[in-house]
């Protein structure tokens, strides 16, 4: 909104004073010196720009809009003090999700607006409110499945059905014909209505083809989504710091959604429409390999053994994987690093990007467990010291150990980037069972004649290592 | 119309630059902070829910602006706050345990 009078003049003055601290603040995030006071920065720029609205002349009533947020910082403060680091992908989601389905109600109200104050739809105006709609509605509903499927209720697995492909095709025809029916006005409120329902159900069913091990491409791509919805909202309102941080956001989300799929080596259309990770693939997948590996034997290891291995080694490379946030292993890992420590080991932690449900979360969850981060190495940084290394710890890690990424074409993994802990003298594997990682793939790994098994929970393996290193 | 339109557009141009040239430079480990702090940015959206919800004008407007505004307020307030949590979280070396 262009404002002509000095009080206008003033808001507008004030979103472009938060639109440079959501930058500055962003900025601030790409060091983890300055990340805190970046954060800090943008959440100062958002309460700028809330202040400034609430001196809008449009705000008639503030009743309720203190109430909203009242209520809404009441559910947001609750939710994130509670949250545990383990279930943070699945709280980032339903954060996401809010502003979604706010951009989608906020689309939907200025709608009606325009309808009921002009009886038209101007073409500008209608399209940025179709996709406000749009996006936000698909990123509320998409967000709350991920949520769904992070936090057990449904499914972790991709749920597939006969003509997946064409049912979706066909409800994005028909979201498309009600847009057009909405646009030239010989819809109206019953195609809206549709139009918004249409979009919330694709939403659902583009996600729950999705496997549990590529929600962090979901959800960084929703969060791009909700970033794409604002700005959308924004050029509907003609409101400036909403395009900026919308589009900031969505630029962000996109490019975080590349790197992910990159450090996979798996085409962004693979992630979404693969269906990787569904319940039958394993057996179709993983093809000859699966059956020429099922009768090898693997090499077991007793605690003691392993400690002795860990002890007096010179170099550890640990290498976490999400078995070791479900176990809750993280502190009694860092515990046992200490003590090898103390011995004079040197110890670092290998990160694979796609290491737990979201970019970088394994960095958070180590971080919680006071790992400084200065021994977490990413993938390229860590990949040449395995030669001089004398142990990779495995702990709940499985494809992106798979050395058939490196050399097996037929291997649904092949071409992944992966830590090369076989390159190290001996392989230490904390693994529950024999059961198969998220791809569904059988790892060769377990069977190279260097690597010993250390079977059971992650966490009671780790204590029982930390006990008998401490009695060495 | 066309004015207006052509103005935010050339706004959300410059805007992807700007997110894409700030962003590509941040390190994998600070990848999660940095998806939940955009993440709460976009909660920016909370601004357009309040101005909707302040014109409203009909009981049902309310009802659905009000909820816009609650979710928008979810969004900012739980975003920044888990944001903060985490990354009070890295340190440089280890100290002691804290809550």
């Amino acid at each position: 909104m262009i404002h002509s009078t000095s009080l206008g003049g003033a808001i507008h003055f004030a979103y472009l004073v938060s639109s440079v601290l959501f930058i500055l603040g962003i900025k601030g995030l790409s060091s983890p010196r300055t990340a805190r006071s970046g954060n800090r920065l943008a959440a100062i720029g958002m309460l700028l720009a809330i202040v400034a609205t609430l001196l809008d002349r449009q705000i008639l009533s503030y009743t309720w809009i203190v109430a909203g947020i009242v209520v809404g910082s009441a559910i947001g403060a609750v939710a994130a003090r509670t949250v545990t680091m383990t279930a943070m992908p699945q709280m980032v989601a339903l954060f996401n999700g809010s502003g979604g389905g706010a951009a989608a109600l906020v689309s939907s109200l200025e709608y009606r607006h325009l309808i009921l104050s002009t009886g038209a739809l101007p073409i500008d105006s209608g399209i940025s409110i179709l996709l406000g709609a749009l996006i936000g509605a698909i990123s509320f509903s998409g967000s709350i499945v991920a949520f769904g499927k992070l936090q057990g209720i449904f499914t972790e697995k991709a749920v597939t059905y006969p003509l997946q492909q064409v049912v979706n095709g066909l409800l994005a025809a028909a979201i498309l014909v009600l847009a057009w029916m909405v646009l030239n006005g010989s819809g109206g409120n019953p195609a809206f209505l549709a139009f918004l329902a249409g979009s919330l159900l694709l939403g659902v069913l583009a996600v729950i083809p999705i496997g549990g091990g590529d929600m962090p491409v979901v959800i960084s791509l929703l969060n791009s989504f909700t970033g794409l919805a604002t700005a959308a909202t924004g050029f509907a309102l003609h409101n400036v710091v909403l395009i900026i941080s919308g589009t900031l956001v969505g630029a962000s989300g996109t490019l975080l959604t590349v790197l992910m799929c990159r450090a996979m080596n798996r085409p962004i259309t693979n992630v979404l429409f693969g269906a990787f990770g569904a319940a039958p693939s394993g057996a179709t997948s993983a093809g000859g390999g699966r059956a020429a590996m099922s009768g090898k034997p693997v090499r077991d290891v007793s605690v003691e053994d392993a400690a002795t291995i860990l002890a007096y080694a010179r170099k550890v490379i640990i290498i976490p994987g999400y078995g070791l946030a479900v176990a809750q292993a993280q502190h009694a890992l860092r515990e046992v690093a200490d003590l090898l420590k103390a011995r004079g080991v040197e110890v670092v932690y290998a990160i694979h990007p796609v290491a737990g449900r979201m970019p970088g979360h394994m960095n958070v969850l180590l971080a919680e467990a006071n790992v400084p981060y200065e021994e977490l190495k990413d993938l390229d940084a860590v990949n040449p010291e395995f030669e001089s290394a004398d142990v990779a710890l495995v702990v709940g890690a499985n494809d992106v150990v798979n050395p058939a990424a490196r050399h097996d074409p037929q291997s649904p993994i092949y071409g992944m980037p992966i830590l090369d802990a076989d390159k190290s003298k001996h392989i230490l594997v904390l693994k529950r069972s024999m059961k198969p990682g998220f791809a569904g793939i059988d790892n060769e790994l377990f069977y190279d004649p260097k690597t010993m098994m250390l079977f059971g929970d992650a966490k009671e393996s780790i204590a029982k290592l930390a006990q008998t290193v401490k009695a060495l | 119309m066309i004015d207006h339109f052509l103005n935010d557009l050339t706004i959300f141009v410059l805007a992807i630059f700007v997110g894409y040239e700030i962003i590509s430079k941040v390190p994998v480990i600070l990848h999660t902070p940095l998806m939940s702090g955009t993440n709460a940015i976009h909660g920016i959206v909370l601004v357009g829910a309040m101005l909707v919800l302040g014109g409203a004008d009909t009981t049902l407007a309310r009802v659905v602006g009000f909820c816009a505004v609650v979710l928008g307020t979810v969004n900012v307030v739980g975003g920044f706050l888990v944001t903060d949590r985490m990354l009070q979280m890295f340190r440089k070396k280890s100290g002691p345990n804290e809550p």
